[in-house]
């Protein structure tokens, strides 16, 4: 299996403090990995240099069959070349209704002209409703996204996340603010989309980590410290002494 | 309830659009039925010309709501794009009328003129009084009206295009971005008002009210003509801007007012949309320009001076933003209002030891109306419309309810 985005030897500083030192990271297309690491320790900043935000002083990103380089692409850029976000806070439109955020996020050509003549057709039409079916936001679609909880939001953003058709997700922290039932049904999901995509899920919370049932790559002082099944690093020492012990 | 995904027509989307052509139609024929020409002559042919340059500040208003009211650009350049539009119509004008007046004065010499002593005698008549007798370069289209009507699109369109390609390009947003236009007004403003600029310094172009080939005393017919002119560009401006804003491009561009960085996220080329907005935006003031200054009849640097397009924004402010038919009314009303006030003819109130004359305390009066209309109500006049409609703003006073039950604040979750 060839990877699907593949980081090797990227670090960056923020005047001189090394938040993400010659880390290197795999993903193939079709996984589902979660990245833990105590606070500071990059992963948020590892997804900003993913997704072309911050630019890395030195290393490699190379992405899909071709191995094309990331590097110097703009956010725009490379979320069109088919890697979605989603943050920590939910960042939907609350302006707009739920209807028109999932519209905006709806694959389609990105330019000013497309959208000048953009029409909904009878395929995107049924995508958006299933996609609302998906995340239980059929009878919000008229609702502008503002008036919805915070629960809705993320599931929301998910979805949009989903209508972009990306081949990668990154996902901050998607349980936060949630109740138990809505973690269960968010884990099913991300497991269910690693099925056909590759799935990067950043989370503070083991007990939804244990439930992803996934390979776990943790992170510290900007680099890899551990990677393997949940038990395989929570039985590592320098594991437990860094981010485990504190807990 | 109507399924939210299914296609809705345009009038549908965008009701208000019957409202106002209705409203500008009607509008029209009361002015052309009240007009001195072919009407009871009832209005003077000046006050005509006032209301044509209204409905020209008007499309200019729309203009700007769309750049600063849906896309969170607050432009302080879009009058330098006007009154440069008014400059390119002007330049022919001036030329044509100018060439008719030396041709009839050669007209009683002996030999037939030849074409450089007309040139020469319509340099020296346009520049003497700059002390030159040269016709600069920027003049060279000048007998052309095709080529000075393209003008008018293309000056602004590629002064905006270049400057918005430099600005949206390293991400100026904001204050600065604001602060940037403003210095790219105030630096052609300054440049226009030198002698050498070709465009003959702070006297401007004047006589432009005088079409050529028409005697003066056509202006009765000309100014009524100017007037439904007008009419026609502020309501084919109003058509396509509400066309384009109630599509999945009027969606992108409250978006990217709202939180830019989650649309590129999404993979939408913000900058590439700004241009887009900015550069159209600034074709549509141009063209507004043109309209405007023929019934003006003189144009001059003090026009473009960054106050004009601070008036722009504070029209808008105060009509609604983010809303069409708010930044018309705004326009249409506080630039009346002001002719009104400074025009002379408000009573002054006298207050015994003070005597308060309208036409100096007329700018307090818009200052404080801003600032009001800005603290108290964000919608503007337009806001009346929703008021009248029953569509409440929420009242974003009481606590959040917290993650549970919605975004509603407390009050609005008990009302």
């Amino acid at each position: 299996m060839t990877a699907l985005l593949e980081v090797s030897g990227v670090s960056v500083s923020f005047d001189g403090f090394r938040a993400i030192n010659n880390l290197s990271f795999t993903i193939g297309p079709a996984e589902l990995r979660a990245v833990i690491g105590p606070n500071g320790a990059g992963k948020t900043t590892f997804m900003d240099i993913v997704t072309g935000k911050t630019r890395p002083d030195s290393g490699t990103i190379t992405w899909g069959e071709k191995s094309q380089s990331l590097l110097g692409k703009s956010e725009a850029a490379i979320a069109r070349a088919g890697i979605g976000r989603k943050f920590q806070r939910p960042t939907v439109f609350e302006d707009q209704t739920v209807a028109e955020n999932l519209i905006l996020a709806l694959k389609s050509r990105r330019g000013p002209l497309a959208a000048l003549f953009f029409r909904l057709n009878a395929a995107g039409r049924d995508r958006i409703a299933e996609l609302a079916a998906t995340v239980g936001l059929t009878d919000h679609l008229a609702r502008k996204s503002g008036e919805l909880s915070h629960g809705q939001k993320q599931w929301l953003e998910i979805a949009m996340l989903l209508a972009q058709e990306p081949r990668l997700l990154l996902v901050d922290e998607p349980a936060a603010g949630m109740t138990l039932a809505e973690r269960e049904r968010t884990t099913a999901m991300l497991v269910d989309i690693a099925r056909t995509r590759a799935v990067v899920v950043v989370e503070h919370d083991m007990d939804f980590v244990r439930r992803l049932n996934a390979r776990v790559t943790v992170l510290h002082e900007g680099a890899v410290l551990a990677e393997g099944s949940l038990d395989h690093v929570t039985k590592n020492p320098q594991v437990i002494e860094v981010y485990l012990g504190r807990g | 309830m109507t399924d939210p995904l299914l296609p809705r027509r345009f009038l549908s989307r965008a009701p208000s659009v019957v409202w106002f052509l209705g409203t500008l139609a009607l509008f029209c024929l009361v002015v052309t039925v009240l007009s001195p020409d072919p009407g009871m002559g009832l209005v003077s042919t000046s006050f005509i010309k006032t209301l044509g340059k209204t409905l020209c500040l008007c499309l200019a208003a729309m203009a700007m709501d769309l750049v600063w009211g849906y896309t969170g650009i607050l432009s302080l350049g879009h009058m330098a794009f006007f009154a440069l539009g008014g400059y390119m119509i002007g330049q022919w004008l001036m030329y044509a009328r100018t060439e008719e007046i030396v041709i009839q004065s050669l007209a009683s010499s002996p030999l037939p003129p030849t074409s450089v002593e007309v040139a020469q005698g319509v340099a020296t008549q346009i520049f003497g009084v700059v002390g030159s007798s040269d016709m600069p370069a920027i003049w060279a289209f000048a007998h052309s009206l095709p080529a000075q009507l393209a003008l008018v699109v293309a000056v602004p369109g590629v002064l905006a295009l270049a400057f918005g390609w430099l600005a949206f390009r390293s991400r100026v947003t904001g204050v600065y971005l604001s602060i940037l236009t403003q210095a790219m007004t105030l630096a052609l403003s300054l440049y226009l008002f030198q002698n050498d600029s070709g465009l003959r310094g702070n006297n401007g172009l004047s006589g432009l009210q005088n079409l050529p080939g028409l005697s003066p005393t056509a202006q009765d017919a000309v100014s009524l003509a100017f007037f439904w002119a007008s009419a026609l560009a502020l309501a084919l401006g109003y058509l396509l801007l509400s066309w384009a804003v109630s599509g999945k491009f009027g969606s992108v561009l409250r978006a990217i007012r709202d939180d830019e960085a989650r649309v590129r996220f999404l993979g939408y080329p913000v900058a590439g949309y700004k241009l887009f907005v900015f550069t159209a935006t600034a074709v549509i003031c141009g063209l507004a320009g043109g309209l405007y200054y023929p019934q003006a009849g003189i144009i001059n640097p003090a026009e473009l001076a960054p106050i004009a397009s601070i008036y722009l924004a504070v029209w808008v402010a105060i009509g609604g933003r983010g809303r069409l038919y708010g930044a018309a009314i705004g326009a249409a009303f506080v630039s009346l209002l002001s002719s009104w006030f400074t025009g002379g003819r408000a009573p002054s109130v006298n207050l015994g030891v003070y005597v308060i004359d309208w036409v100096d305390w007329w700018q307090v009066l818009l200052g404080l109306a801003f600032v009001t209309v800005t603290l108290t109500a964000p919608r503007g006049i337009g806001g009346l419309f929703d008021w009248r409609l029953g569509r409440h703003a929420p009242d974003r006073k009481g606590a959040p309810l917290g993650p549970d039950d919605g975004a509603l604040q407390e009050k609005e979750a008990l009302e």
